[in-house]
């Protein structure tokens, strides 16, 4: 057993950002968190806030126009951003995997999808034979909820749930430290939704795996991580343990996230939900890149950027935190 | 019943249509649309070398077929440069080598070449246009139709142009001149009805269905649009850009179709680049190698170019029209 | 008819509004059913068909706001469009009661759907609009915001152009697009998704109808826009005294939005109540685990796996006993030798079709 004192993860001051012809755009701003092994991230915000990119980013899997300009991405101590791609290569799937959003695109329709998986293993080296990497697939396919027959079908055969679970299956193969789930369940029926959740909250426990979540949907991130960060305009503004962060948040920007949210349980309350419209990168307000859109904002909001500070186990960047009593003299 | 909203009274279909300030204003702010969508396409069409050189070569031939009138009217004496009827006394031997008076030579019939080219370049654009747009909005409609109602109308149409596409094109168009006398206008109807009801009619018609099926078509069914409303307004406007393009590739047929039936001696026609080699043909001149170049060479070559610069032009075209083609400059 | 939310934010006057009518629904829903053919040609009889609407039956009342809800391929989209009449159906009718529209034969007899071409539709579509799910597919993206709007009034040749221009910057001021003018000669592309979907609320209301099918109108916004189109349309309902069928696949949402909800599987209205009753009370196993399935922000509560088997069964030429009897945790026997339950009231304005409850 390592030594779970020791984050696997350590993402330090990373920033992004992307040329494009109307100018560069920062995506991701001085970003740095940390994930201790075996433990789940949730990383949310509006479209256009960076979640997206810092995954691309663990993955190394950046489009040409992107530009890291600064920040390190510790993976057991080793910075993995100056590494060639032939070693980072190495690192993927085996170290670090991913599942995206849309599931379709990354199975390809021409080959059986046990095939596919068991082609990943044996490319990595994970198993060096045919029957062991087969046995490995049923293995997979029943951790993941699905019938190891259904290994000889192909993907069109396949419903959405199930393509969806073959490549959570498929990013499981070698035995990753690191799973990154972007969205993994946002086009799915609910009941769907809620039984990937379950299994791979179970896998993450069983294979004591870490996993970064990184959804729009804060319920979803409230039921599986244990911490969450809370990302706007590529910053993170918020970040602690997720049941400290949903219960009290301290950033107006997770509250009004939160109270954006409709919830079937519990007395009705009035739907606020965020004003104006997410901000844009290439042209951030000045001072709390927030406050055109925050109930709260005075001058100091609209001049300088807010400090950091500490609310119990959660850190946010505000001058006006919601509670101003949860504030603890760190 | 509810509080009314502030909203004035609901007219009835029959109540007065009055022209008033809104409406110049609206016809402006139109117009202001539609110039700039052309400078946004003109922009990609410039970005295209090829498109330009394609451009460039259009507008001289056009510039060609202009001078022509003009340059019979204060420069030539008709007895000498008519093309058709004119000869020229003063050289000792006909078909005549190019010269100052002459600078592309006389044919076996002692006729100034340049004079005949530049005559036929006109005849060339006339033909090739009007089959062009009798094509493209033959194919446009029947697309559109075949599209929209499906079922047997589309069964009908898309048979037809199986049909269509099965004949060989060049022979029925030898068996037609050999049946009716074939003029140039006759030539262009026909090859635009080919064209209109054979392959464009399909690409149209497949381009038509991509479009019908978008939920926008069902919006404006809801809002109450007639199927006139809805393949005028909804659809053929979406077409049309592709049809730009097969007019493009229509006008490269129609000239080829001519050159081809020309030299057949097939037309009912005074004068054409066809002709022209037609004449050196019969006259045995173009066996002689490239001795009599200037008799085969400059029809030769204008076919050639015209025709490659309708296509490359419609080429570049597809790039405006067909945004997945481009290529990303950021 | 009762309105179910007694929240501080929902205003009496929706309440009012479906009370006016008494007993006289605006929307009459019988037996509909729609089969697509699976295997047809143009000249081939199809031999299996999806039955994506079976056999559904509701009311909706004047101003009132039903929820449709029901996992992807329930068929909850296709009532809708039932309903506005994109499709014709198999089976069943639909009754409209228009309080201002002229009557079609004798005084005081409704519209029945399938009776409503010519003439008579272009007033039909006067009165029942839709909005769509996809606000980037659901316009034109060649037309102008104007064009897109104005469109009803035009095609109805409603009112001359200054007519049209007023009535759509008014429609724009009202759904939250100002100044109103600096949209008029935008196109969709150049528009947020928020905007976009408050463009397709305007080009659905600017007729002033009766009642909106709305299918998703949020699912696809992005999380800031979505509170605020949904009280957007809160809002207008009750201050245009429209009705409203709400489509959606999640409860949260049909709970903000709508004073009853159906719950839909396999083209079956399964439960039908108001708001609270279902989601204090639900009976139907399939909403029972519809409900334990939705996840919740709370971080203290921990929710229990929803109690249903196996995947989404296939809706062509599904058998004749309980629809949800090979997920159904409660079935038994009975409910395998018998034909699909009929909805059935069990408490007041709570209706089930299940034989175990």
């Amino acid at each position: 057993m390592t030594d779970r004192h020791d984050p696997l993860l350590k993402v330090d001051g990373l920033s992004l950002s992307y040329q494009t012809r109307l100018g560069e755009v920062q995506a991701v701003r001085n970003v740095s968190f940390e994930l201790a092994r075996g433990s789940a991230l949730g990383l949310v915000g509006e479209s256009g806030c960076g979640k997206t990119s810092i995954a691309n980013c663990l993955m190394r899997l950046l489009p040409d126009n992107a530009r890291l300009s600064a920040g390190r991405v510790l993976l057991d101590g080793q910075d993995i951003l100056p590494l060639a791609e032939e070693d980072m290569r190495l690192l993927r799937w085996r170290r670090i995997s991913m599942v995206f959003q849309a599931a379709m695109n990354v199975l390809d329709p021409v080959y059986r999808v046990g095939r596919q998986i068991i082609e990943a293993i044996e490319t990595h080296g994970v198993e060096s034979t045919d029957t062991a990497a087969r046995e490995r697939v049923a293995r997979l396919f029943r951790m993941v909820g699905l019938d190891p027959q259904l290994m000889e079908r192909y993907p069109h055969e396949f419903s959405g749930g199930m393509r969806q679970r073959a490549v959570i299956a498929m990013a499981l193969s070698c035995d990753p430290d690191l799973m990154i789930a972007d969205e993994p369940i946002t086009a799915l029926d609910v009941i769907v939704q809620d039984r990937i959740l379950r299994e791979l909250k179970a896998i993450q426990q069983q294979l004591d795996m870490s996993i970064i979540y990184i959804s729009h949907d804060i319920a979803v991130v409230a039921e599986v991580t244990d911490v969450v960060g809370v990302m706007y305009a590529g910053r993170l503004v918020e970040m602690g343990d997720t049941s400290d962060v949903f219960r009290a948040p301290a950033h107006p920007y997770t509250a009004a996230l939160m109270s954006s949210f409709p919830s079937v349980s519990g007395e009705r309350r009035p739907l606020t939900g965020l004003p104006g419209e997410p901000p844009n990168l290439s042209d951030l307000p000045q001072g709390c890149p927030f406050h055109p859109r925050c109930a709260y904002a005075t001058d100091v909001c609209r001049t300088q950027y807010p400090p950091q500070a500490r609310y119990g186990s959660h850190w946010a960047v505000c001058w006006h935190p919601l509670d101003a009593t949860m504030a603890v003299q760190s | 019943m509810n509080t009314p909203v502030p909203v004035g009274p609901v007219p009835t279909p029959e109540s007065g249509v009055e022209p008033g300030r809104g409406r110049v204003r609206f016809v402006l702010a139109r117009l202001r649309l539609m110039w700039r969508s052309f400078r946004n396409g003109w922009g990609i069409f410039m970005d295209s070398r090829i498109g330009m050189l394609s451009l460039f070569t259009i507008i001289a031939f056009a510039l060609m077929a202009a001078a022509h009138p003009i340059l019979m009217a204060f420069v030539w004496d008709p007895a000498t440069y008519d093309p058709v009827t004119g000869y020229s006394f003063d050289q000792v031997e006909q078909p005549a080598p190019p010269s100052w008076k002459h600078p592309l030579g006389t044919d076996p019939l002692g006729r100034d070449v340049l004079s005949q080219l530049l005559y036929s370049t006109r005849s060339e654009f006339v033909l090739g246009i009007t089959a062009a747009l009798v094509t493209v909005g033959i194919a446009t409609f029947v697309g559109a139709v075949a599209a929209y109602y499906g079922r047997l109308l589309d069964a009908f149409f898309m048979r037809l142009a199986d049909l269509i596409i099965a004949l060989p094109a060049i022979s029925l168009l030898i068996v037609l001149s050999a049946l009716f006398h074939l003029n140039l206008f006759y030539l262009a109807l026909i090859i635009g009805v080919l064209g209109g009801f054979g392959g464009t009619a399909i690409i149209l018609k497949s381009q038509a269905l991509s479009i019908k099926v978008k939920p926008f078509i069902e919006a404006a069914r809801v809002a109450g649009g007639g199927h006139f409303h809805i393949i005028f307004v909804h659809i053929i406007p979406h077409l049309l850009p592709l049809a730009l393009l097969y007019m493009m590739f229509t006008v490269t047929s129609a000239i080829f179709a001519e050159a081809v039936l020309s030299f057949l001696g097939l037309l009912d026609i005074r004068m054409s680049w066809g002709i022209m080699i037609h004449t050196a043909n019969t006259g045995g001149y173009l066996l002689g190698g490239t001795r009599y170049w200037w008799l085969i060479v400059p029809a030769g070559a204008s076919i050639t170019l015209l025709c490659s610069a309708f296509y490359l032009a419609g080429r570049a075209l597809d790039e405006v029209v067909n945004p997945r083609l481009r290529r990303r400059n950021d | 008819m009762e309105s179910a939310s007694n929240t501080p934010e929902t205003p009496d006057t929706r309440a009012a509004g479906s009370n006016a009518s008494d007993g006289e629904p605006l929307v009459a829903v019988h037996g509909l059913t729609k089969l697509f053919p699976v295997d047809g040609g143009p000249f081939r009889k199809p031999s299996s068909f999806i039955h994506a609407v079976d056999d559904v039956s509701f009311q909706l009342g004047h101003g009132e706001s039903l929820g449709l809800v029901g996992e992807s391929g329930c068929g909850k989209t296709t009532v809708g469009k039932l309903l506005v009449k994109l499709f014709e159906p198999s089976g069943g009718e639909i009754l409209f009661r228009f309080t201002d529209a002229p009557a079609v034969s004798s005084a005081e007899a409704p519209w029945d759907a399938a009776a409503i071409r010519g003439r008579l539709l272009r007033s039909f579509r006067r009165r029942v609009q839709m909005i769509f799910q996809d606000p980037y597919e659901s316009m034109n993206p060649r037309r102008t915001i104007y064009d897109i709007i104005s469109e009803p009034l035009s095609v109805q040749g409603m009112g001359d152009v200054q007519y049209r221009v007023d009535r759509v910057l008014e429609i724009l001021t009202l759904v939250g697009l100002t100044p109103a003018g600096a949209f008029l000669f935008r196109h969709p592309h150049e528009l947020s998704g928020g905007q976009r979907q408050r463009v397709a609320i305007a080009r659905a209301l600017v007729i002033r109808p009766s009642f909106v099918v709305a299918d998703e109108p949020t699912s696809m916004l992005d999380v800031s826009s979505r509170a605020g189109v949904m009280s957007l349309m809160q809002n207008l309902a009750t201050e245009m005294g429209v009705a409203y069928l709400y489509v959606t696949h999640d409860l949260a949402v049909a709970r903000y939005m709508c004073n009853r909800i159906a719950v839909m599987y396999l083209g079956k209205v399964v439960e039908l109540a108001e708001t609270e009753e279902l989601l204090r009370n639900p009976l139907h196993p399939y909403t029972k685990a519809l409900l334990s399935a939705v996840p919740v922000v709370d971080p203290g509560r921990r929710r229990l796996a929803p109690d249903i088997r196996g995947d989404l069964a296939t809706p062509i030429d599904p058998p004749s006993r309980c629809r949800f009897y090979e997920r159904c945790p409660a079935a038994t026997e009975h409910c395998l030798n018998h034909p699909h339950p009929p909805m059935e009231e069990k408490s007041p304005g709570h209706f089930v079709a299940c034989y175990e409850v």
